[in-house]
């Protein structure tokens, strides 16, 4: 089947290895007989609820931010939408900051967002760098590790209720105090962590996959056959370790 | 001197030209925090000239306290974002070094790269360097190209040729911010393979031909980096000519490594626009079927490992037929050579002295083995071939 994927900002929003995300989709996906299929969606170019699966915004610098955050405020209709319609959509760092109400950036500027997810970010003077381990529980009963690395300036805020995508067992975080870190609506979810985030987490990856698939048929998710992840496991292993050993907090 | 690449290359050069003159007291090992030269400064008893690579972060400090005669910058690209925050902060840090500078200070940029070259501007006494010769531009900007929005507009900047990353000749269509005139450039400029490369140094009193016995364009940014300092510290035409054509590897960047019977060509590798370069490079020289290619994790590469995603590995990985992923991150890389639909073999051997068996045991008698390593893990590497009796240690070298 082929699952066409839209990839928000490219151009601008890449700083942390975001390609190696989609890498892996594609190939995950043609592993299991799929193709993917990946259009750009720049500055001033429409998203089309309905025209993709699944949806991904990478991170960026403040001043790439800056350059698309207009311009992913004027898609938010369509972005909610789309995400109403049953599409898949991963952001993160920078993206997921802009998939929020606003963001403050360092020079007290706010930025508008595309009011996707429940929260807002506000710049603080300290930045959040480092490994990070998380538990999630994306479905009920099943229980996952996500490892990664964030690297953010940027506190954000879960409205009262909302649900993170996990919780910090080592690392940041959201904020460096709730506990919480990314959000998830249904199949939207964003996160601070990149590294990039699916090699090392190919659970995750699969889970996506299902999401864009049961998009595409109109279904429910279907159960992906499992691939020889011995290599992932290895990394996600060293990768967990590492956020244990030296993950970030507040002291 | 500072850049994001080419620091400790750029210096070495620049030792190589003006030793035989003036007694340097030089961080030729590469500490180069502020610590790293006030330590040189105490060792170094009769020291004429200092001559310092400061690391990008550090600049503003150093440059307050040595107050220098000279400062050469040389490019500003993404990397260890885990240490230094955004390239922005880097870029807002240098803005304010360079404006604390004393009149009296010389300011040497690559005129290439937009944020580096536009500190040049202003300033009474600056000298622009940087590539004349759109036949060696790339096709295009690099995934990993960094400052492509003008820095007046934000809009995408034009470029009549990209060299290396976004460093080129640029100009942007809305508002007219364009490369700054070239005082120093380099011209009619011949790769040849992974031996050498020769150009023309053009100046003011015109061009002078110089062959590096070093590859690769970005070696042709870190000689007219070189060059122009030290021409600026005194060195006559035909100093900096000899001493650039003198000049061999600076630790472990390209540096060929006996080993018995076999050679080990050392290969550092820090960040994606240094990476790419190494690739480019090794591509364009006849890639080998064999790499040892090793990732830590420590301080000095990085914690975040997520630039290897950011690499153009893929023209290489296309030759290659076996890898020898090592290193506390090995198991990254080779999802990274997985990923990319690498079709060779393989092989995780994350301890590096098994690593570094492993690749001689896979290489002919009399052949040359490619390692491919971090910081951290070239100093272990390189540890390793000194302790067998193969290498001198850094600090005789630098002696």
């Amino acid at each position: 089947m082929r699952i066409r994927v839209g990839h928000l900002y490219p151009d601008y929003l890449n700083i942390y290895a975001d390609r190696g995300n989609i890498a892996v989709l594609a190939r995950r996906a043609a592993w299991r007989g799929h193709e993917l299929e990946v259009d750009s969606v720049g500055i001033g170019e429409p998203v089309r609820p309905g025209d993709h699966d699944l949806l991904y915004v990478g991170g960026g610098q403040d001043r790439e931010q800056a350059l698309v955050a207009t311009d992913i405020s004027a898609k938010g209709e369509a972005l909610r939408e789309a995400a109403d319609r049953g599409a898949a959509i991963l952001a993160v760092c920078g993206g997921y900051q802009l998939l929020g109400r606003w963001y403050a950036d360092q020079d007290g500027a706010e930025l508008p967002g595309a009011e996707l997810l429940p929260l807002e970010t506000v710049a603080g003077s300290r930045r959040m760098i480092g490994d990070v381990l998380l538990t999630c529980e994306l479905e009920p009963g099943r229980s996952h590790t996500l490892a990664g690395f964030e690297n953010h300036a940027g506190r954000t805020l879960l409205d009262p209720g909302a649900e993170p995508l996990g919780r910090v067992v080592s690392g940041f975080g959201n904020d460096g105090e709730s506990g919480f870190e990314g959000c998830r609506v249904g199949r939207v979810v964003g996160t601070y962590l990149h590294g990039p985030l699916l090699p090392r987490n190919p659970w995750f990856a699969d889970w996506l996959l299902a999401q864009a698939l049961a998009h595409r048929t109109g279904g429910e998710p279907p159960e992906l056959e499992p691939l020889g992840d011995g290599l992932e496991a290895e990394a996600h292993s060293v990768s967990s370790a590492r956020a244990r050993a030296r993950g970030g907090r507040f002291s | 001197m500072s850049a994001t690449n080419g620091k400790t290359t750029t210096a070495a050069m620049v030792a190589e030209i003006l030793e035989d003159n003036v007694r340097l007291a030089h961080n030729s090992s590469g500490a180069n925090l502020l610590s790293g030269v006030a330590s040189t400064l105490l060792s170094a008893h009769d020291a004429e000239l200092g001559l310092f690579e400061v690391d990008e972060a550090a600049l503003p400090e150093v440059a307050r306290q040595v107050r220098p005669r000279a400062v050469s910058l040389g490019n500003l690209f993404r990397d260890q974002l885990d240490r230094y925050g955004e390239l922005e902060l880097v870029a807002k840090r240098w803005r304010g070094a360079v404006e604390e500078l004393g009149d009296e200070t010389v300011l040497i940029v690559n005129g290439d790269d937009p944020q580096v070259g536009d500190l040049g501007r202003d300033r009474r006494r600056s000298v622009v360097f940087g590539l004349d010769d759109p036949r060696h531009a790339a096709p295009g900007l690099q995934h990993a190209a960094d400052s492509k929005w003008c820095l007046r507009c934000g809009t995408p900047y034009e470029y009549a040729a990209a060299y290396v990353g976004h460093l080129g000749d640029y100009r942007c269509p809305a508002c007219g911010h364009a490369r700054p005139p070239l005082d120093v450039s380099a011209q009619s400029i011949e790769l040849d393979g992974l031996d050498a490369v020769s150009f023309e140094l053009v100046d003011e009193e015109g061009p002078m031909p110089v062959r590096l016995r070093l590859p690769g364009l970005y070696n042709v940014y870190n000689a007219l980096a070189a060059a122009t300092l030290a021409r600026e510290l005194g060195a006559s035409r035909e100093e900096v000519r000899e001493g650039l054509e003198r000049f061999t590897a600076a630790f472990g960047r390209f540096e060929r490594l006996r080993m018995g019977d076999r050679t080990v060509l050392m290969l550092l590798v820090k960040n994606p626009a240094g990476a790419n370069e190494v690739v480019r490079t090794l591509v364009a020289g006849g890639a080998p079927k064999l790499a040892v290619i090793t990732l830590n994790d420590g301080i000095g590469d990085g914690r975040d490992v997520s630039w290897i995603w950011d690499v153009d590995f893929e023209p290489l990985l296309e030759r290659l037929e076996r890898v020898v992923a090592s290193g506390d991150r090995a198991a990254e890389l080779a999802l990274r050579c997985k990923y990319a639909g690498f079709e060779g073999g393989i092989e995780v051997v994350p301890d590096l002295a098994r690593a570094l068996d492993r690749g001689l045991q896979l290489t002919e008698p009399g052949g040359e083995l490619f390692v491919i390593p971090t910081y951290t893990a070239m100093l272990g590497l390189r540890r390793i071939v000194t302790d067998r009796g193969f290498a001198r240690p850094y600090w005789e070298r630098a002696a």
